[in-house]
């Protein structure tokens, strides 16, 4: 079906010569040609109509999902896969509304994501007319910039302006809302390609007696770490952390969205810190005394309670943002910059490198005494951690993985080995269930010649199944693995241990049967209830052509640990349930 | 590559977290490294915030969303254009300790609109209006009070007296508080308009934003 996508200007009654702009709609959609933009990602509807009449003569390839929610989401991870603004499309009112969470989303993740709402015509603005909701208004505090574009001569320097604002500085989601008239009115102009406004002056270098004084900082240090956040991926900056890194010998630790900005493989890696990180990285996190950390803002799950984050620490801050730069950590040496290039800066302004080698030793014994490890006893329950294994077994490194929320996402996270960035798709800082299969989607048409798996949840699952339509359609080779353990795990642990086991609308008392439901989609199903049959689903499942869904019946009572409760001490990290 | 395949799987194990090594720091609420013995959480103070501003639309509704949404302390918040067509200035009085009020100003230069943002110092020269609506059964001596704050009477009529008061805010204070006598009806009050004193430039700018 996807052949009836529109791919090249075709015959129609209207005189238009298919590449004029004539209109806004052609502008807006020009604009995207001129930004380099390949796929879309939105829903039809009313007010959006004229652009999307537009697209008809465009080269751009149009994916139409089954919900808004599944448009955003899908465009954001493009953005993360290819690191370009992803571009999602919806009209007025519900559509609007529909794409909030996933543009909060973006947002919130520093993801470059543009999102274009039609609107109903500016002169009936205000009226509450039939499918109109101030997507300005509702999506002021969770983007970036956005505009209600108000006239057809500038509504696709609008758009181009958006784009340009997703991308560069500290990339985000921006939206422009298009009204009817707007994109239906009169306009000959090539909006040209997209530009910065001119009151938007990104920072790219730091100030260079700053850098050295860090410099000296880290070089006298005897138990530093690096923290590498999702700006190294961002900034492309992670081959410059590997060298870096590995010629000063100082152990890496990776945030969240940091994951694959540094090799795990690696003997300096300490993986991941934070509420599910490593033993060792907590430990080390908690006890280093000088921290350089690249492109991170101290999310509250990654510090802990503020008062017990790396106490003894100086701390440089690399950040293109000035504002996350002591607003929860504060910075001894703020270092302003793109990542990449201050780290270049950084780099050149080391004398020397500081003496870790007992403090190696140190992280190494840490490794030893808390290595990442579940328990299997013969005949329990199939392991998530241990499906999450298998798969990583069976795929290359450059594998995409994407994921929805809760429990089996810390577990993908904490037993997949990161060797790469940008394989590492999720959403972080708001928790947003149901991002892993429309994410698999926009990552798919990102890299359509990598592997991309998707771990989902059931409940994260079944918050945004319908776009397996979209999978099936597209034809997409994707494979969604749910880890089933018919509950919204993650709330049910926490209730084990801080509602006293009262498991109030955690558990599912019956879930559809997904391999069944992956069938009845055009998908490929598959299910695994024991060990044996692990192997040769993941081998069945990775082999076909096209979306394929297994279903895990993971061990109910398998818990997320380590764990650093909300707040509390990183290095108090707990074990077990009985620790916390 | 998976880490441990064919090992045999255990579970978590280690050192418990009372048993384990811990740091000597520690740092407050701001996340600043203190010395635990004299911990003292830094105290909130009165300050002015000017920023230069590109008039587009929504962004006065922009500026005032970001106080609420990071819960900074706002005491006002005037807004008007300047001699340069197409640029505001916007007057922000605030209520904060210095990380906050750092912050703000951070946060206020994230916004795309936004030319210039900086905390004025201690003595900025700052005014702010009131109109004051009074009974008018003494106009007298509603009028002394009124010349004694160098105010203006708007208008007067045989029930009620309307008076105008401009000044620094403690001056416009102890007016509202001499006019509590006459019975007050109704009052609208301004926030704080300010520029830097002298020859100090309140926003610095490049010719374009002009």
């Amino acid at each position: 079906m996807s052949g009836e996508q529109a791919q090249a200007p075709r015959d129609t009654e209207t005189e238009r010569e298919p590449t004029a702009v004539t209109n806004g709609a052609d502008a807006v959609v020009r604009a995207l040609e001129n930004a380099g933009v390949e796929h879309l990602f939105g829903v039809q509807g009313g007010a959006i109509m004229p652009v999307y009449d537009s697209l008809y003569r465009s080269d751009m390839r149009h994916i139409t999902m089954a919900h808004e929610q599944g448009a955003v989401h899908a465009a954001t991870a493009y953005g993360v896969v290819t690191g370009e603004p992803g571009v999602c499309m919806a009209t007025s009112g519900p559509g609007a509304a529909n794409l909030v969470t996933g543009i909060a989303d973006a947002n919130m993740d520093s993801n470059p994501l543009i999102a274009l709402t039609g609107q109903v015509p500016t002169d009936v603005v205000g009226n509450d007319v039939f499918q109109e909701t101030d997507a300005v208004g509702i999506t002021s505090p969770v983007t970036k910039a956005n505009v209600f574009a108000d006239d057809p001569d500038s509504v696709g320097t609008d758009v181009g302006t958006a784009f340009a604002l997703a991308k560069h500085g500290r990339q985000g989601s921006t939206l422009v809302d298009l009204p009817k008239n707007i994109t239906n009115g009169e306009t000959d102009r090539d909006p040209g390609a997209p530009t910065l406004p001119d009151t938007y002056e990104p920072p790219e270098t730091a100030d260079p007696d700053a850098v050295a004084a860090a410099a000296a900082a880290l070089r006298q240090a005897e138990k530093p770490v690096i923290l590498a956040g999702g700006g190294v991926i961002k900034a492309d900056a992670s081959e410059e952390l590997r060298s870096f890194a590995i010629e000063h010998e100082i152990p890496v630790i990776t945030t969240m969205p940091g994951t694959g900005a540094f090799p795990e493989d690696h003997e300096l890696s300490l993986e991941i810190a934070g509420m599910h990180g490593t033993g060792y990285a907590n430990m080390a996190i908690t006890m280093t005394d000088c921290m350089l950390a690249i492109g991170t803002r101290f999310a509250d799950r990654l510090t802990g309670g503020v008062e017990t984050f790396a106490p003894d620490a100086e701390i440089i801050h690399i950040d293109i943002d000035p504002a996350e730069v002591s607003k929860n950590i504060e910075a001894d040496h703020p270092l302003i910059g793109d990542a990449k290039a201050v780290l270049g800066q950084f780099a050149d302004a080391m004398t020397g490198s500081p003496s870790t080698e007992a403090w190696l030793e140190q992280c190494d014994m840490w490794k030893q005494e808390y290595p990442m490890d579940y328990a299997a006893p013969e005949d329990a329950p199939v392991k998530p951690q241990y499906i999450v294994e298998r798969f990583d077994e069976a795929t290359d490194d450059d594998t995409i993985v994407t994921t929805g929320v809760g429990q089996h996402q810390m577990w993908a996270w904490q037993y997949w080995t990161w060797t790469q960035p940008r394989t590492w798709v999720s959403s972080h800082g708001l928790g947003t269930m149901g991002y892993g299969l429309p994410a698999a989607i926009g990552a798919k048409l990102a890299a359509p010649d990598r592997d991309v798996v998707c771990f989902d949840g059931d409940g994260s699952f079944l918050m945004t199944c319908q776009e397996l339509s979209v999978a099936v359609r597209e034809n997409l080779d994707i494979t969604v693995v749910i880890l089933n353990n018919k509950a919204i795990g993650m709330v049910r642990q926490w209730q084990d241990v801080f509602f006293d086991e009262r498991h109030m609308a955690s558990e599912y008392p019956w879930v559809p049967e997904f391999d069944a439901l992956a069938e009845a989609f055009g998908a490929r199903g598959f299910r695994i209830d024991t060990d044996d049959e692990v192997d040769d689903v993941i081998e069945e499942a990775l082999a076909y052509d096209g979306p394929s869904v297994v279903d895990v019946y993971i061990d109910p009572d398998e818990k997320v640990y380590p764990m650093v409760p909300s707040g509390g001490d990183n290095g108090l990290f707990a074990l077990t349930e009985d620790q916390l | 590559m998976s880490r441990r395949q064919d090992v045999q799987r255990r579970g978590l194990e280690g050192p418990r977290p009372e048993e384990r090594t811990r740091p000597i720091g520690r740092r407050n609420s701001q996340g600043i490294r203190i010395d635990p013995e004299i911990e003292a959480e830094p105290k909130p103070r009165r300050t002015t915030i000017s920023a230069y501003v590109k008039n587009e639309p929504g962004v006065l509704a922009r500026v005032s969303g970001l106080f609420h949404r990071r819960q900074f302390n706002i005491e006002s918040l005037t807004v008007g254009p300047t001699q340069n067509e197409g640029y505001s200035r916007i007057t922000l009085v605030v209520e904060e300790p210095d990380p906050g009020i750092e912050q703000i100003r951070k946060q206020l230069n994230r916004l795309i609109p936004v030319v210039h943002v900086r905390e004025l110092d201690s003595n900025p020269v700052a005014r702010e209006l009131v109109i004051v609506k009074v009974d008018g059964d003494e106009p007298d001596k509603v009028h002394a009070i009124t010349e004694m704050y160098d105010g203006e009477t708007l208008d007067a009529g045989p029930r009620t007296v309307t008076v105008q008061i401009t000044g620094s805010e403690n001056k416009i204070d102890d007016a509202i508080d001499a006019f509590k006598q006459f019975n007050i009806r109704e009052i609208a009050r301004t926030g704080q308009a300010a520029l830097a004193r002298g020859e100090e430039e309140t926003a610095r700018v490049e010719a374009k934003h002009t």
